[in-house]
């Protein structure tokens, strides 16, 4: 009787389980097009995860909602445009060119562009240093003597 | 005497961002939906499964929009403000119980109070996906004219409520 009802506990256990998983679509097309389309969006509730690794609650209705909305014929672009209307340009890993991402695309350019730009000014000032120095013609041969001394010296 | 101050500034600078950053909470995503139309919905209340609730229904009056639940830890840490805020009948608050069980919804309000001139049920979470919904407990003000002009993620603290939203609410009534 016991182990009858062993078994029943854990038929009911695994069939809890299987519940679980129904929502993973049974078309493999449309489950890739589904993983490929939530790998590019962010899930809100653990923001360094995307809504396909995640396994929090609202990433799983929002990865139904891809499905389901799939299912409808609707295009990647709607999809996305979906989330965004929800969530703001931060669902997407990848966000849009505009006035307030400017920055974001173009900081780390601007940040190379100017570090360049110094390295250039400070190294073209380094070799003008080197090259202007303007020895008189006393200095000149006191160099040459100099240099002539410590050839002999070795 | 430039060459040290140059690195200085550039320290000082990024030391300023960066203390700036260390001030924001990264939690809170501007939502898109400020300044938008409330999402429409029908669902049935809580209290009574036969009659359901539409954003429209508020039509003409300023009221928050709360989204909680029962099995939410954070929702209990701002409930006081909002069992408070109720009795001072400034304005109305619909509550959003957010994929929750009936039985449990009730149970909860009844242990610790109701604040919520009504509250809708969205057991699947669905109106919570229009409304971008992702960190229960979540509070919107709503317009007269049904638009959301401020939304509030985690818990209204006393704070909040008497800095933003009821100085807010008060504009709105005109």
């Amino acid at each position: 009787m016991r182990k009858l009802l062993a078994a029943l506990l854990l038929a009911l256990a695994f069939q809890a389980q299987a519940r679980e998983a129904v929502p993973a679509a049974d078309d493999p097309v449309l489950e890739k097009r589904a993983m490929k389309l939530s790998s590019e969006l962010r899930c809100l509730v653990c923001q360094n995860q995307s809504l396909a690794e995640s396994h929090a609650g609202l990433a799983l209705d929002l990865k139904e909602q891809v499905r389901s909305q799939i299912r409808a014929g609707r295009s990647d672009a709607e999809i996305r445009n979906y989330m965004v209307e929800r969530y703001g340009d931060f669902v997407l890993y990848s966000p849009p060119w505009k006035s307030t991402t400017v920055l974001l695309w173009a900081g780390p350019f601007v940040l190379l562009a100017a570090g360049a730009s110094i390295l250039v000014a400070y190294v073209r000032r380094r070799r003008a240093r080197v090259v202007d120095a303007d020895l008189t013609d006393d200095q000149r041969s006191r160099a040459r003597a100099l240099l002539r001394a410590g050839g002999e010296g070795e | 005497m430039v060459r040290f101050l140059v690195p200085l500034g550039l320290f000082l600078v990024l030391a300023v961002f960066l203390a700036i950053g260390l001030y924001r909470d990264p939690r809170e995503v501007p939502s898109p939906l400020i300044d938008q139309p409330a999402p429409a919905f029908s669902l049935p209340q809580l209290h009574e499964s036969a009659r359901v609730l539409a954003p429209a229904d508020m039509k003409g009056k300023v009221w928050l929009f709360n989204v909680w639940a029962s099995w939410c830890v954070a929702c209990l840490d701002e409930h006081p403000v909002l069992v408070d805020l109720s009795r001072r009948n400034l304005v109305p608050i619909v509550g959003l119980n957010y994929k929750d069980g009936r039985e449990d919804a009730l149970k909860w309000l009844q242990k610790h109070g109701n604040p919520y001139t009504l509250s809708a049920q969205d057991a699947e979470g669905r109106v919570g996906i229009d409304y971008g919904v992702y960190g229960v407990p979540e509070t919107y003000v709503i317009d007269k004219e049904g638009v959301i002009r401020f939304k509030r993620i985690g818990p209204v603290t006393p704070q909040v409520l008497e800095s933003q939203i009821l100085p807010l609410i008060r504009k709105l009534q005109g």
